[in-house]
């Protein structure tokens, strides 16, 4: 490496002679901006420097470390302030690089102390301003990087305790909201795998008495929301633990071993003697800003777990779910994924890259972990589809190992549906017709024969059904039919067509309102307006009454259900010709909807046509609100009536209801604008 | 970065390259290809739907039949939407095809037409594979084959 820099140093020097001799002249400001344009060159170069070291390299790390350590100390007077800010952003970005720049600044501080007490007062000034913007993530890595800094004798341990201390108080402070204080909680916790057995060594009393109020805080706190959050009712064969929960017997666990864990690398063991002669700093005193009304904290959550080790083949063990170890891997994976989710390829091949994969069954952590993330509740971090292309892209890295362990994944969730929260049952049926439908349709369906005796209520057979349904959405009837076995014809959705009550040759042929379909059909296609249609329906629908007597507010349903059938059954060859339908006789429909009843009664017609086709469904109801032709509240009073109680259990009318929901909170926040 | 804008430019695009480019980088409207001609609408809603709410599909038709011939256009109503379609739809698969998205400088009527000399996509006229999803053989090797050869 130290060849390297010289080399990149040389370089610069060169460009120095040569870049900006172009023009004559210039004497003084050209000569400013040639040394500004070089101080910047060398910059941007000792950054990518410090950010690269701890690649893959011909060289140690300890040497890479060494190597780096003397360029910066050479380049300390000129570049320090840059110096300091990368290595503050490396703390905050780069968690899994922890040990490493913690390292680093430990040799730097051997070499110019004051370059070590300038280091530590700006990690401690970030943590403040982090804490100040609500980055959270950032301010824990931070304090984790803090808490390292002891392990390289940059920080003492007293004080480090006095900053931890401090953050133990905001969590037993009273009458501030408990996620305040369980993030505080978790954020101390989440430090100890790292400084846990220094603190041990050096401060026992202290760290046992710092544990026993965090424990007392723990055990104390309300945990109403874990019901809410679960993904499966029973803690049975699997408990799924409130995170911080979770996290404190982990760090039971890695207390009861004497805080020794053998997981993370420390590259400042190999420096020890150095750095053990080095002066420590104290860190600056750091209270937490207080709370305030309009803060928001990161939600709870509840750790998904699925596997055990008896899932995994014979090979690397599964550390168990409170080992720390277990907890060290999926923070890493969880940040990997969210360093990466916006390019999917660069993620999964990052996942499969994790340091000590031997070392571990590390398909199935990234499978649970991702599981776990699609479950989320209430949300995801991020869109339910990028978690399954991202699945897509570890099964074309690994083909040998992550399709079977997807699909034993897939069996295992199966066989527990019964008791799964109804959210996360809806987000695996997506998950899973959608990558079906990137291998063929593939799968195993016999092992499924289970559910052909159940009740289609039961969560199995209700499971297979909904899948199919979402597998008919992305191809077609008829390939539905083929990728099952002919005993599962029971679960096959019905062949999407158009129920139309009022066709020419249908049950009520020849009466009043067959004939009125068939004459605004040939309207229709004859081109006429829309005035044209309401005098047709009026002459043809309305009962004779005098003109005085007809109330504004008195609806016909029967002029509604024929319009709104005959011109959708129109539109029935694709959605753009329904929403062309809809848009040419668009003030047909407002006039016949003028009424809460009348749109209820819209929206009866459109689902007695189309109760075959719940995609259609979905996409009609959701053009009727967007075209105000229906409200939000027509639509909510419809789904909940009596009649539709046979449909509840069926996803479509929970996405009916959810994109209702949207819009209408789409319509409070224009207003609220 | 899968969000980038490709190297492809409309030859027929009325305006300079420079114009297309900047429609390119904050248009909201997608071009879909390598679909089969079988593909529907309502598959092409149900996938591309899984990023945000789609505004518009048009369906690229053959020129003389006007039937679809394997591409079209997805436009959303946010850019954000599109770039999550780029990020996580392009290179999967459709109607058991591995579709390709790509940033298009915005629909203009007539682009929904191939432009290959048959009616369909320039690609597929010159293609020499079997292609069940579209039309077999490509235009010029049908042609071929159907010219007796002495």
């Amino acid at each position: 490496l130290i060849h390297f820099i010289k080399r990149a140093l040389m370089m610069s020097h060169h460009r120095r002679k040569r870049g900006y001799d172009d023009d004559e002249g210039g004497g003084g400001y050209r000569t400013k901006k040639r040394r500004t344009n070089e101080h910047m060159e060398i910059e941007d170069r000792l950054e990518s420097l410090i950010l690269r070291v701890g690649e893959k390299s011909t060289s140690s790390l300890e040497s890479n470390l060494e190597g780096l350590a003397s360029v910066l100390e050479a380049d300390l007077s000129t570049y320090k302030s840059k110096i300091l800010k990368i290595l503050v952003e490396c703390a905050m970005k780069l968690p899994d690089k922890c040990t490493i720049y913690t390292t680093l600044i430990g040799l730097l501080n051997t070499k110019n102390y004051n370059f070590g007490g300038e280091c530590v007062e700006l990690l401690v000034k970030s943590t403040k301003d982090a804490l100040k913007s609500f980055r959270w993530s950032d301010a824990r890595f931070l304090l984790r990087f803090m808490s390292d800094l002891v392990n390289c004798h940059v920080v003492s341990a007293g004080s480090l305790l006095q900053l931890l201390d401090n953050f133990v108080d905001a969590a037993l402070e009273e009458g501030v909201p408990q996620v305040r204080r369980d993030w505080f909680a978790y954020t101390v916790l989440s430090a100890l795998p790292w400084v846990g057995r220094e603190l041990y060594e050096k401060k026992e009393s202290e760290l046992d008495r710092m544990l026993g109020s965090l424990e007392g805080y723990i055990k104390r706190r309300k945990k109403i929301h874990h019901n809410a959050l679960r993904v499966f009712k029973s803690d049975h064969p699997h408990p799924q633990e409130e995170y911080l929960d979770c996290l404190w017997q982990q760090i039971k666990r890695l207390r009861s071993d004497m805080w020794i864990e053998k997981h993370i690398i420390r590259p400042y063991l190999a420096f020890d003697s150095t750095l053990s002669e080095a002066l420590q700093h104290n860190l600056p005193s750091l209270v937490p800003p207080p709370h305030h009304p309009s803060t928001l904290y990161p939600l709870p959550t509840v750790i998904f777990r699925m596997f055990d080790y008896t899932d995994c083949p014979e090979g690397p063990i599964l550390p168990g779910q409170h080992s720390i170890e277990r907890w060290l891997i999926e923070e890493q994976l969880r940040h990997i994924l969210m360093s990466n989710h916006l390019e999917r390829k660069e993620c999964a091949a990052q996942l499969l890259s994790y340091p000590l994969k031997n070392k571990i069954p590390l398909e199935y952590i990234i499978v649970e972990v991702m599981f776990g993330e699609i479950f989320r509740l209430p949300n995801p971090l991020c869109l339910e589809i990028a978690y399954g292309s991202i699945l897509i892209e570890l099964c074309k890295l690994q083909p040998s190992t992550m399709p079977q362990v997807l699909a034993q994944a897939t069996e295992l969730l199966y066989e527990r549906l019964d008791g799964m929260n109804k959210t996360c049952f809806d987000r695996l049926v997506n998950w899973f017709s959608y990558h079906l439908s990137n291998f063929q349709f593939r799968w195993s369906w016999d092992d499924w024969e289970d559910a052909l005796t159940q009740d289609p209520e039961e969560p199995k057979a209700k499971f297979i059904r909904e899948v199919l349904l979402k597998c008919l959405r992305l191809s077609y009837h008829q390939r539905v039919v083929e990728i099952v076995p002919e005993t599962f014809a029971v679960f096959l959705p019905d062949k999407p067509s158009p129920n139309f009550k009022y066709a020419a040759n249908g049950q009520f042929a020849g009466s009043v309102e067959v004939r009125a379909s068939e004459h605004l059909i040939a309207a229709i296609k004859r081109k006429c307006t829309s005035e044209e249609v309401l005098a047709l329906l009026k002459q043809e629908l309305d009962p004779p009454m005098a003109e005085e007597d007809m109330e504004d507010n008195v609806c016909n349903p029967v002029k509604i259900e024929v319009f709104t059938q005959t011109l959708l059954f129109l539109g029935q060859k694709s959605f753009s010709h329904s929403f062309a339908a809809i848009a040419k006789f668009y003030s047909v429909l407002k006039s016949l909807g003028n009424t809460e009843e009348a749109q209820i009664c819209i929206l009866r017609s459109v689902v007695d046509l189309w109760k075959s086709h719940q995609q259609m469904l979905v996409v009609l109801i959701d053009k009727l609100l967007k075209t105000q032709i229906v409200e939000c509240a027509a639509v909510a009073n419809w789904v909940f009536s009596k009649e539709m109680v046979p449909e509840f259990s069926k996803c479509y009318i929970w996405e009916i209801v959810h994109l209702t929901i949207r819009k209408m909170n789409k319509h409070v926040a224009k207003l609220q604008k | 970065m899968s969000v980038d804008i490709s190297s492809y430019r409309d030859q027929h695009f009325k305006g300079s390259r420079s114009e297309q480019e900047r429609l390119l980088n904050q248009s909201t409207t997608l071009y879909i290809g390598n679909m089969s001609f079988f593909t529907t609408e309502e598959q092409l809603y149900e996938l591309f739907g899984k990023v945000g709410e789609v505004k518009k599909i048009i369906m690229g038709l053959d020129k003389f039949k006007r039937t679809p011939c394997g591409f079209c256009f997805v436009e959303y109503y946010q850019r954000d939407d599109a770039e999550n379609a780029m990020r996580y739809i392009n290179g999967t698969r459709l109607d058991d095809r591995i579709i390709r998205t790509d940033w298009d400088a915005g629909f203009v009527e007539g682009r929904q037409y191939g432009r290959g000399k048959s009616g369909g996509q320039v690609r597929d006229e010159y293609r020499t594979d079997f292609d069940s999803g579209r039309g077999g053989y490509g235009k010029i090797v049908q042609q071929k084959l159907q010219t007796p050869e002495f």
